[in-house]
Formats: C-alpha cells, structure tokens, sequence
C-alpha cells in the first residue's frame, strides 16, 4: 500500500526535489505547445484555406500523425541527435531542447489537424463575407485565426495534455538525467520502478492538478471571450 | 455630393451559369443604372441570388459579357452586398463596421466617427458593444447593412434584406434602403413579397428559371405586365 501521507506531506512541503521538477516540466511542455502552436495553427489554417493537389491526402496525413507513437518520434529524434547524426554537431542529445523538440514534433500534428477544422468551418461561415469585402490572403487568414482563437485554446488544450502526460519520447531523447532531465512524468516512471511511490504519487497529484487547472482556466477564458466577442 | 459612381452602369450581356447540365442563369441581358431601386422578383430558385452575386463580381459567369462602368475587370471597391443570411463576424457590432471600414481603406483616424454614424443610421445606438451574434435577427440584419454602407458603395445588393423579419424590422430597413437611394446611391435587391417591391422599386425584373422574364418600371410592370407569366405572378398564381 502506498504512503499517500508522505506523498502529500512532500507536495504540502515545498520539496525542493519534487518542485525543481514540475518547474522544469511546465518548461518543457510549454515550450513544446508554444513552438507547436506557432507552425501548427499556421499549417492548419494553409490546409483550411488552400485548394491544392494532394490536399486530401495531406489532410488525412496530417489527422493519422495526431497518433504517433511517442518512442518512434523519440527514436527518430535521437537519431537525428546523436553524434553521429546529421544534427549531432548541435550537441543536443540528453538536453531539454532536444526534449521540447521531441514533445513539439508530437503535439504539432495535433494542434494542425485541430486548427484546420476549426478554421475550414470558420471559412465556410465567413467566405462571402470576406469575398464581398475584398480582404486579401493574408488578412483572411489572420481574421479566421483571431476569430476562431477561442475555439483554438481547446486545440491548444489537447497538445498540452499530449505533451504533459507524454514519457515515451522524452525519456528517450532526455535520458532522464537526475536535476537535469528529469520531468515529472519521467520522473514517475523511475520511483515507481525503483519503489519510491511517495515521489511518484506526489507527482502524479500535481500532474493531475496542473492539468485540471489549466482546464478550467481555459474554459473561463473561452466562455469570457464569447460574452464579449460572441 | 457624392463623386461619380464609376461602378455604373453595370450590363450584362447573355449572361449565362451553369452548374453540371443546370442552367441557374440562363442568358440575361440587362442594365443597371444609376437612379430608383432595381428589384429582382421571382420564384424561389429563379436566379435572384446568382443574378446579384454575378451583379456584385463575386461569381464569374460561364459566358456572356459583364461591365462595371465600361470595364470588364472592376475590383469590388465601391460595391457593397448584404447576404440573406449575413454572416456576424465574432466581435461587437461595432467592431464589425470597425472591420469592414479598415478593408474599405478608412483611415483609423476617421473610424470612430464613421462608425458612430453608421450605427446611428441603421438604428442600432445601444447596441455598438454587444457581441454581434447576440443581436436579434432583425438588428444582425441592419448591422448587415451598416457594414455594407461602411463601404461607401455606388451600388448596393440586397438580397431578400426583410426576409424573416417582422414588419416594424421589415420598415426599418426599407427606410433605410429609401435614405441611401436618396443619397445617391444605387440599390439593387430581391424579394418575395411584391408589396415591398411595389413600396420600394424604381424598376422591377421579373426572373423565372435563370431567364428574364420582364423588366421595366414599377409602375408599368404592375399595371400592365406585358407577359402572361408576369400577370401571373402579380395575381398569386404558381409559376411552374
């Protein structure tokens, strides 16, 4: 029986351990949905707007790399990464970057595929509309995203819960380095390997928390927005 | 004063669209110019709604010939067009003319004031910060209308503009349809409801099937309608 006590008494304690961890989690994963988010909703916004040969099949790609394995994109990325591989000079292998490049190569399909039904149904609502009023590719593209931004936090929402509850891919990429690489969900794995389960579970607690938090304070977001902006 | 509409005249000729074998316009020939409102009356599936899109440039016709003040070619800058069903952009209804003002090339220094006019033009001082897709059909309607006119348009499409409307939103935009013509502008619009077209119309055109069926003044087309499908439809009958 595990000792949910001490689990919590680590969490209710501030353990510097413990919150170096989450702190570099967050980090990661942020990071990850940020660099996701800004080619994701453009690519998906591009296979919304555009008509082109081989659209569908970019489309039906673009939805199947939403379940990608994570060990693949972990071994992928490692090989990429290794010295002796074409991007090793970059010395990245076993470093946060090459873990938020491995958690940003998972989520960006998500955030695409999301993106693009959202902004393809956005368009369809709004084509006559910008057509009788003369607005340029451009501008089209930037009034469909900011238009659509609230249905968008939840495509936002879904690559976060992809990359905070990832561990395949990064314990690959990361190594799981002790203060280094170390992130919540690699972390975890590893206690409860070793038997450490008040770690884990004090993890897992704030793993569960951070991720309930940041759903509901979307959720707020997105209902504020469509109080004032509809 | 309003400088010369260079829009107009608008005329098409044998104008034709076609989607697969359906023929949806089917040879028109016709002229808009500058004066009372033209309506378009017809039959649902008649081509009303084509006719203007076609009118507006906004579909390309399979064949035939359209000219916008003589020019073939006519960036849609001083043409406006309000759709049935008008699609709110999700922002107040103030910042719905906000954008359509900004695409039409006005100033940000003159925006507000714009605005403010407009939004007092079609009735709807109040209501500039209420998220669009809250207004009531009949003031998405207007709110419609005031973004179309944010454009300063020569030439203003309406299609079916009081469909769905009660009568005090139907009298609402038909004044307002009577003070753009009144300042110039020219208003081309469909609808069912003959009466309107009656209370509203410099010249009417009669559509059945994608073919003109009548085209002339108001006054003439409903007195002495030329053609027995015309009379018919004046009387109530089913054109089939």
């Amino acid at each position: 029986m595990p000792d949910d006590t001490s689990a919590l008494q680590l969490v209710l304690s501030g353990d510097p351990t413990l919150f170096a961890i989450v702190r570099l989690s967050l980090f990661m994963s942020l990071s990850a949905v940020l660099f996701a988010t800004l080619i994701g909703v453009p690519f998906g916004a591009l296979l919304a707007l555009t008509r082109f040969p081989g659209r569908e099949t970019a489309i039906v790609v673009a939805n199947a790399l939403m379940g990608l394995p994570p060990v693949v994109v972990g071994l992928a990325i490692y090989l990429l990464l290794s010295r002796s591989g074409p991007l090793g000079f970059l010395g990245l292998l076993f470093t946060v970057q090459a873990m938020i490049i491995a958690q940003a190569v998972l989520v960006t399909p998500i955030i695409a595929a999301l993106a693009r039904q959202t902004i393809e149904d956005l368009w369809a609502e709004y084509r006559d509309e910008m057509a009788a009023m003369n607005i340029g590719p451009l501008q089209r593209v930037v009034t469909l995203i900011w238009d659509a931004r609230f249905s968008l936090v939840t495509s936002l929402l879904a690559g976060f819960g992809r990359a905070a509850a990832e561990v395949g891919a990064i314990i690959i990429v990361g190594g799981n380095i002790d203060g280094f690489t170390r992130t919540m969900t690699t972390a975890i794995a590893l206690e409860t390997s070793k038997g450490d389960l008040p770690l884990a579970i004090g993890l897992g607690m704030i793993l569960i928390a951070i991720v309930i938090v940041i759903n509901a304070l979307a959720w707020v977001a997105r209902r504020v927005g469509e109080r004032y902006a509809g | 004063m309003r400088t010369p509409a260079l829009d107009l005249p608008v005329r098409l000729l044998e104008v034709r669209v076609r989607t697969g074998a359906v023929a949806i316009l089917d040879g028109i020939t016709m002229m808009l110019e500058a004066g009372a409102p033209t309506v378009l009356v017809g039959p649902n599936g008649a081509g009303k709604t084509t006719l203007l899109r076609v009118a507006m440039g906004l579909i390309r016709p399979t064949s035939g010939l359209i000219t916008w003040g003589g020019r073939e070619i006519c960036p849609p800058t001083r043409r406006a067009i309000m759709f049935q069903r008008p699609a709110m952009l999700r922002r107040s209804a103030a910042g719905n003319i906000r954008y359509a003002l900004a695409a039409a090339g006005v100033p940000r220094a003159k925006r507000d004031a714009r605005i403010a006019q407009l939004i007092a033009d079609v009735g709807l001082k109040g209501l500039e910060h209420r998220p669009a897709r809250r207004l009531s059909g009949g003031e998405q309607q207007r709110l419609a209308l005031a973004r179309a006119l944010a454009r300063d348009p020569d030439l203003l499409f309406l299609d079916e503009p009081t469909a769905s409307l009660d009568p005090a939103a139907t009298n609402a935009i038909e004044d307002i349809v009577r003070n753009v013509t009144a300042r110039g502008v020219k208003v081309v619009m469909s609808t069912h409801d003959l009466g309107q077209a009656n209370r509203l119309a410099g010249e009417i055109v009669l559509l059945h099937r994608g073919r003109l069926i009548e085209s002339g003044p108001a006054a003439e087309f409903f007195a002495s309608p030329r053609t027995e499908q015309t009379r018919k439809f004046i009387a109530g009958e089913l054109l089939v």
